[in-house]
């Protein structure tokens, strides 16, 4: 069933386009990986999504409602999680803590229990911490609970991150280059985990660099080029367009690799 | 756990050191000063909340302790209402206040953030100065002592208590916010709005609370100096008390409950110190803020933990 649903998107920025005519739809439980050259407009596409710009035009729907002009903590709220290609964790707060914000929307939140600290807020602390330390397992940052998220490697806060969105309980997860950065060992960990989460029913959609991993762990692929879409297909038919390998390698290197 | 821990041992430092200061304390001039060291001290934890936790800068915080010290001296003599409930109004005008005005200004950031809440401050200073008729213009006013029930609070001692334990509260309630869904959401969205607002903390409502939070505090501090004193000026509101006020949580340390304490303490008794530098009072609060952003970035108690911490390892 299709639970994201993104048409005819455009956005410019000083009268260059960025993303042009993108339209596509995702369904629970598969991933649907966005790949390109770097400027192709991958990220900025999903900022259109997630609500942190307005598109010029077009439209996002999320299980059918339109929610293209929804602010990000609106969409959130509706299911949809993201990570971000640049890091951004909250380098003064512990792992936990870190993910125990992700938890947010599943918590009660009153100011003035919190400023009394009543016993029923000391006791939903304990259940959140208790939820963010499972979202911390998934990851294999357990061990790293209650280290200070600023002194954690480049690897494991790219993992924090998807801890924290995944503890959202979202029901949309766009994951901005989780595999970056990471060692051979990492993307493994990182390709078993995308994989776990989708079969969970959850709609993954998934912008990567690493060929090998998309290739693997994708449904459905599709090419952005200078903020255009080239095709969108399987990934046996994406590997087989010749438009791709020549976005990617230029006229030349297609041919070059072709005749290899 | 330990956090938890880390909370009580806090407070009961705290009051062990409230408790026991009058015992080392040769005469009730001394007294004075600390309950001096912890009205400003109160308001410093509150809004080190703002600043240091949730990462928005005020400065015209001044103006809510002007706001809370004229509720005091101007509902009981004109109106004939007690003091506590003009405390308590005076808070609840600096609620609304902070409520309306921080709607606007709150989606501004750094640098036009600090000018907004700048020109928040001057205003209110600005209209206590020249409503003579009500305020006293910048001469002042006289202000009522609290009574309670027949018994009027007056003298040093008197005062030390109530400020001790008023001070004593707002660490409580400051050090409860930490490890709450809304102490958490402050921290977030100091460290990344972005990241706090995809993960569903709506941003503007936190930094708003967070502002009428400070400002409460404010409030409840310059209602309490100004029944202490008996008496209340403009100054109270202006823009230096602001400075002063940021610096003490600057120099304690950004959102240390600790620091707030022991910058307040720091800015009251130098001056009482040195005080042949009277005439130069502004000029070494401009000095310490100099000093202390180069040498003490992270502040004075954080700064003294970290020291700490690595030694003892
Ligand atoms: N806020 C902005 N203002 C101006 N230009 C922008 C903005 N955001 C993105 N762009 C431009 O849009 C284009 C697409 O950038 P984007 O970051 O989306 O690419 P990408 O596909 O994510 O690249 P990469 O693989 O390097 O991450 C770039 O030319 C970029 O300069
Ligand atoms: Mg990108």
């Amino acid at each position: 069933m299709t639970i994201l649903e993104v048409s005819d998107i455009g956005i410019a920025f000083g009268g260059v386009k960025a993303i042009d005519g993108v339209g596509f739809a995702v369904a629970q439980g598969q991933i649907f990986s966005i790949i390109g050259p770097n400027g192709a407009g991958k990220t900025t596409l999903f900022n259109v999504i997630s609500g942190m710009y307005r598109p010029s035009h077009g439209r996002v729907a999320l299980d059918g409602r339109d929610v293209t002009d929804l602010a990000p903590d609106a969409l959130a709220a509706r299911g949809l999680s993201r990570t971000f290609q640049n890091l951004q964790i909250f380098q003064r707060m512990t792992a936990a803590e870190n993910v125990m914000v992700g938890r947010h929307l599943q918590e009660r939140c009153n100011l003035f229990a919190d400023l009394l600290r009543l016993p029923s807020v000391t006791r939903q602390n304990r259940a959140t911490r208790e939820a963010a330390l499972g979202f911390l397992d998934q990851v294999g940052l357990r061990d790293g609970a209650d280290v200070l998220a600023g002194s954690l490697s480049y690897g494991a806060c790219k993992r924090l991150e998807i801890a924290r969105a995944l503890a959202a309980e979202p029901r949309v997860l766009l994951l901005d280059e989780p595999a970056a950065g990471c060692n051979a060992v990492e993307t493994e960990e990182i390709d078993k985990l995308i994989c776990r989460v989708a079969a969970k029913g959850i709609a993954v959609v998934l912008v990567e660099h690493d060929m090998k991993l998309v290739m693997k762990i994708s449904h459905r692929i599709l090419v952005l080029v200078q903020g255009r879409m080239l095709i969108e297909g399987n990934p046996q038919e994406v590997r087989d367009n010749p438009a791709v390998l020549e976005a990617y390698l230029g006229k030349h290197g297609a041919r070059e690799a072709a005749r290899a | 756990m330990a956090r938890l821990n880390h909370r009580y041992v806090i407070l009961v430092v705290l009051a062990a050191v409230i408790a026991l200061l009058p015992l080392v304390f040769p005469s009730s001039y001394y007294l004075r000063v600390a309950a001096l060291v912890w009205v400003s001290a109160f308001a410093a934890i509150g809004l080190n909340i703002l600043m240091g936790k949730a990462g928005q800068v005020s400065l015209g915080h001044a103006g809510f302790f002007g706001i809370g010290a004229y509720a005091v001296a101007i509902l009981p003599a004109r109106f004939g209402l007690p003091s506590l409930v003009a405390l308590a109004i005076g808070a609840a005008l600096s609620a609304l206040l902070a409520f309306l005005v921080g709607r606007p200004i709150l989606r501004l950031k750094g640098h036009y953030l600090a000018i907004a809440t700048l020109g928040f401050g001057v205003l209110v200073a600005m209209v206590i100065t020249t409503e003579s008729r009500w305020t006293g213009g910048p001469d002042g006013m006289a202000v009522a002592k609290l009574s309670l029930f027949g018994w009027r609070a007056s003298g040093s001692a008197t005062w030390y208590w109530i400020t001790g334990g008023l001070l004593l509260i707002g660490a409580w309630i400051a050090l409860n916010l930490d490890d709450t869904p809304t102490g958490r959401a402050f921290r977030a969205l100091h460290d990344s709005e972005i990241a706090a607002r995809v993960t569903g903390v709506d941003v503007n409502r936190f930094k708003l609370q967070a502002f009428v939070i400070a400002a409460v505090y404010g409030s409840i501090a310059g209602s309490a100096l100004a029944m202490m004193n008996g008496f209340i000026n403009p100054d109270q509101a202006g823009f230096l008390h602001s400075v002063e006020l940021v610096t003490m949580v600057v120099l304690g340390g950004l959102g240390s409950v600790v620091g707030s304490i022991v910058g307040a303490a720091v800015l009251i008794v130098l001056p009482q110190l040195l005080t042949v530098f009277q005439d130069y009072e502004n000029l070494m609060l401009g000095a310490i803020i100099i000093l202390s952003m180069i040498f003490m970035r992270d502040g004075m108690v954080p700064m003294a933990w970290k020291l700490l911490t690595r030694t003892g390892r």
